[in-house]
């Protein structure tokens, strides 16, 4: 079984021009976010102190990264006290082979998966794939992206981007291959299509001897790891079988117990916007005669030291992983995730792939330096962020990164850049520029509208724009003139 | 109050009737309008764009230039924006001139939202994502516009949502950029208003240049043309 | 050098211009002061469609009697009286059930240890009349029995009375998912009904 990657994606505006083709789509998604949209507005509206929590909710992940290193150690001690196993891992290569490992010892043959996405990070399932590992994923809509060898859209609802009638039509269609089949004339109504994966996964978890799992926060203080979800997969993942690995990504950690007092209220609202999920499992290390009596706590870096190392960039770091981000973004609404090329899709991945990606240290590949860019800096994330990220803040900054490790080879838009500079750090030539557009614009200019051909730039406005033509004055040429007579 | 106006380059090219409106505006309420003609950009579009050093002398020419006035007056929430909450991210050392966007000056220096101007025609009001979420200009806009004798203000549908311009974002990135803009002219054609307003030429170009393409103008103006409208 | 020491030294070299620690500004609401927090979890637990009642300590064996048929899995320490009025046959978990037997039983009735008014939370932590997680979650059907002095009003204060060294189960309404079109259905791979005693 092997599952599809965001390796060789091209760059975001080529891979949103051909999902903005996608009509059937774009309607999905726009349906879809609205919803949610609306939904978690409500949520939040009920809470009078929701400012306070969020100030809270910053202020309390700005602590773990300025107290990262005592705060891993203490949670390794806390895990290995009540009888786990800490496992660390700097990239995915050492952890994937962690998980391969611990699987191989015990059943070999299969997991169950809760939804995470640090393992979609690391491309985990393919790992154990290339090890002859099935992996199932259990939560709905990631099995819905799995039966349809498709890629996640969405950090929440991976099969975003699909309708009922689609998702009918993959479990009809695949289900049967790979353990029960969906019930015989299964219409498309949501609740005929979550009875159809209950039953396609129960006999999934009944046998299962390994699970793998996320972890939405991890309690320095108690070793207490948490996972917030809604179906039951996760309980029916973290309860049954023996063996539990949990791949945990460093930043995920809260200093102390009473810390979820936070975050437990912060993450339903901002992300199903529910006042609570149905479910949460917190655990800590093995207990006796209740769920799994091996656990492994994978802790990984993959980028994101480098990323902490930005004074600036690091707040990304801070995120949960609501989704809240995703669901107010206009430019997400429209493209979709995939189009982002990476697990994590809409405003938070555009700041946070290219930093797990080194941008901070070295040159990018083109798909990852165009991330920064893939934004009208319209500023909804952060308005909505439970955890205050200045998306926007960062996504400058990161674009500042870009234009520094191109230096020296920034093409013509370099070359308008310095023009420009050069132009505005002088009256007089801005002066001359606007008088030589006004001579330009009463060659050109054809019903008070201009048409242009040229290079990138000129050819990307004009596809889908027209222009007015310059004035016959500027305003400077104006005001002395008014000021002159006087 | 020594007033300057920054017209910015953008009016200042390509839409130099807003300037013209803004020193109407305000003259007509008593405000002596300076023009220090050594101005040019507040570095906004180097700054989104990722050119930092281009951006530092544009930023200490701005504080230079406005060094000695007590306001600065600028009819461009975004440009309003950049000197308010970036300037000083450019350039740490520098002293940012207090700058106002309009109808900031209008109503929270000097008090009025009846600027006495007279437009008898239905309009709908796009407030600007960096007039929103920036400068919180909030309900500001509707007030002076409510204020006008024989305007009909027709309410947006999704007031909140971004128009697509985005600065470059509109040429870097110009198949979802015009996609968000449709939705936007929808949204605008759906409230049946004559004319297009709001606080930003930018987004105005932009979305006035899809409607243009679409073979179906709308009037548009910068809510200085209509403050400055008088019967 | 391990991973372990090769990460602790990243990250301790990634804090090299030492950012402070921020003070935590903590003015959100710990406490729901002067609310009816029995009523309030009631209503709010039943926005979940969850079945919520009300009952006196008389009344709990006829409600639960009402509420339960078939095979019945029982956790240790439940109190008996609770099944005295209840024509159910009860399944105990000593020696351990197994999955299958728990996929099979009709239902399971249990007590819990906090609940939250603000959020209509049940929190189970294998204490009394709970039991090990896998109780509460195979069969399809979990009768949850909360004592009004067992409910807070906030998530604050129920962590207070909460041993995290303990596993624990936070239920909020009924397994449910908004997987497909962001509608939210009820009941996918976790107990599809629950129904809520509130005992008071
Ligand atoms: S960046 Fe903020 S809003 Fe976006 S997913 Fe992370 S926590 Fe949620």
């Amino acid at each position: 079984m092997s599952h599809p990657t965001f390796l060789g994606m091209p760059p975001f505006p080529e891979a949103a021009k051909e999902a903005l083709a996608n009509t059937q789509q774009r309607a999905n998604l726009a349906k879809a976010t609205a919803t949610i949209r609306d939904k978690r507005a409500r949520a939040v509206a009920e809470m009078p102190d929701w400012e306070h929590l969020r100030l809270a909710g910053a202020a309390v992940k700005d602590t773990v990264l300025t107290r990262l290193p005592e705060l891993l150690e203490q949670l390794e001690e806390r895990v290995t006290a009540a009888g786990g196993v800490v496992h660390w891992a700097a990239d995915a290569a050492q952890a994937n082979a962690i998980v391969a490992d611990i699987v191989k010892a015990h059943d070999g043959r299969e997991v169950v998966k809760v939804k995470s996405m640090a393992t979609q990070e690391i491309e985990l399932n393919n790992a154990l794939a290339a090890h002859g590992i099935d992996v199932w994923e259990t939560d709905l809509a990631e099995l819905i992206v799995q039966l349809g060898h498709d890629l996640p859209s969405h950090i929440l609802v991976p099969a975003i981007h699909r309708n009922r009638s689609e998702i009918r039509d993959i479990f009809v269609e695949e289900m049967g291959k790979v353990g029960r089949p969906a019930p015989d004339g299964i219409g498309d109504e949501p609740a005929a299509l979550a009875e159809a994966a209950r039953l396609h996964l129960r006999e999934k978890f009944l046998r299962a001897k390994v699970a793998v799992s996320g972890g939405n926060f991890a309690i320095a203080e108690t070793g207490t790891v948490v996972v917030l979800e809604s179906e039951g997969n996760g309980r029916m993942c973290l309860t049954l079988p023996q063996v539990l690995v949990t791949v945990l990504g460093i930043e995920k950690l809260l200093p102390t117990w009473a810390d979820l007092e936070v975050f437990m209220q912060l993450l339903p609202r901002s992300s199903t916007a529910e006042r609570m999920n149905p479910y949460t499992s917190m655990w800590t290390g093995v207990t006796p005669g209740d769920g799994p009596q091996e656990f492994h706590l994978v802790l990984l870096d993959n980028g994101r030291t480098g990323t902490l190392a930005d004074p600036t960039g690091r707040q990304a770091l801070r995120c949960i992983r609501c989704s809240a981000c995703l669901n107010v973004c206009p430019v997400y609404e429209r493209t979709g995730g995939r189009a982002y090329g990476s697990a994590y899709p809409g405003p938070i991945g555009a700041i946070l792939t290219p930093q797990l990606r080194g941008i901070n240290q070295h040159p990018v590949d083109a798909q990852t330096a165009s991330l920064p860019f893939a934004s009208s800096l319209c500023g909804a994330c952060f308005e909505v962020c439970p955890v205050r990220i200045d998306i926007p803040d960062v996504l400058v900054h990161l674009r500042a990164k870009v234009v520094e490790h191109k230096r020296g080879h920034l093409g013509t838009e370099g070359a308008v850049m310095a023009a420009m500079r050069a132009t505005f750090t002088s009256p007089r030539r801005l002066g001359a520029a606007q008088r030589l557009g006004a001579l330009g614009a009463r060659v050109v200019g054809r019903r008070g509208r201009l048409r242009l051909r040229g290079p990138f730039w000129i050819r990307a406005w004009f596809g889908t724009r027209d222009l007015p033509a310059p004035p016959g004055q500027s305003f400077r040429a104006w005001w002395r003139k008014q000021h002159d007579r006087s | 109050m020594r007033v300057g106006l920054f017209v910015t380059c953008f009016n200042d090219t390509l839409f130099p009737q807003v300037g013209r409106a803004t020193v109407s505006v305000l003259e007509r309420l008593g405000v002596r309008v300076e023009f220090p003609e050594a101005q040019t950009c507040c570095g906004q579009m180097h700054f989104n764009s990722g050119y930092r050093p281009e951006c530092v002398p544009l930023v200490r020419r701005f504080a230079d230039v406005f060094a000695g006035y007590e306001a600065v007056v600028t009819p461009s929430a975004s440009c309003a924006a950049m000197v308010r909450h970036y300037h000083h991210v450019v350039d740490p050392a520098v002293a940012v001139p207090k700058v106002y966007e309009l109808c900031e000056y209008l109503i929270d220096v000097l008090n009025v939202t009846d600027v006495g101007a007279h437009f008898p025609h239905t309009v709908a009001f796009h407030a600007t994502c960096h007039s929103q979420r920036l400068l919180h200009i909030g309900d500001r806009p509707r007030r002076l516009l409510e204020a006008v004798d024989g305007l009909d203000l027709r309410p947006l549908a999704h007031p909140a949502e971004c128009c697509g311009f985005g600065g470059t974002f509109s040429v870097k990135n110009p198949d979802t950029s015009t996609a968000m803009g449709i939705d936007k002219v929808a949204d605008i054609r759906g409230t049946g208003a004559e004319v297009l307003a709001s606080a930003d030429t930018s987004c105005l170009m932009h979305i006035g240049g899809l409607m243009s393409r679409q073979g179906n103008p709308m009037r548009i103006l910068h809510l200085a043309e209509i403050l400055a409208a008088t019967k | 050098m391990t991973a372990r020491d090769d990460m602790l030294a990243r990250i301790r070299a990634a804090l090299a211009d030492h950012p402070a620690t921020p003070t935590v500004p903590r003015e959100y609401h710990r406490t729901l002061p002067d609310a009816d927090v029995v009523g309030l979890f009631a209503e709010r637990v039943a926005d979940y469609r969850a079945t919520v009642r009300r009952v006196s300590p008389a009344g709990l064996p006829g409600a639960i009697a009402e509420a339960l048929r078939g095979r019945v899995v029982v956790p240790a320490g439940l109190p008996p009286e609770w099944l005295a009025a209840a024509d159910v046959e009860p399944l105990h978990d000593d020696p351990p059930l197994s999955v299958e037997e728990l996929d099979r039983a009709d239902g399971v009735v249990s007590g819990c240890a906090v609940a939250i008014a603000l959020t209509g939370t049940i929190i189970l932590d294998g204490g009394t009349a709970q039991g090990r997680r896998a109780l509460t979650l195979l069969p399809d059907h979990h009768l949850c029995v909360v004592r009004a002095d067992q409910i807070v009003g906030t998530v604050a204060e129920a962590l207070t009375r909460l041993d995290p060294s303990r596993p624990q189960t936070w239920i909020s309404g009924p397994s449910a998912t908004s997987d497909i079109e962001l509608n939210r259905v009820e009941g996918v791979h976790g107990p599809r009904n629950l129904a809520v005693l509130i005992v008071s």
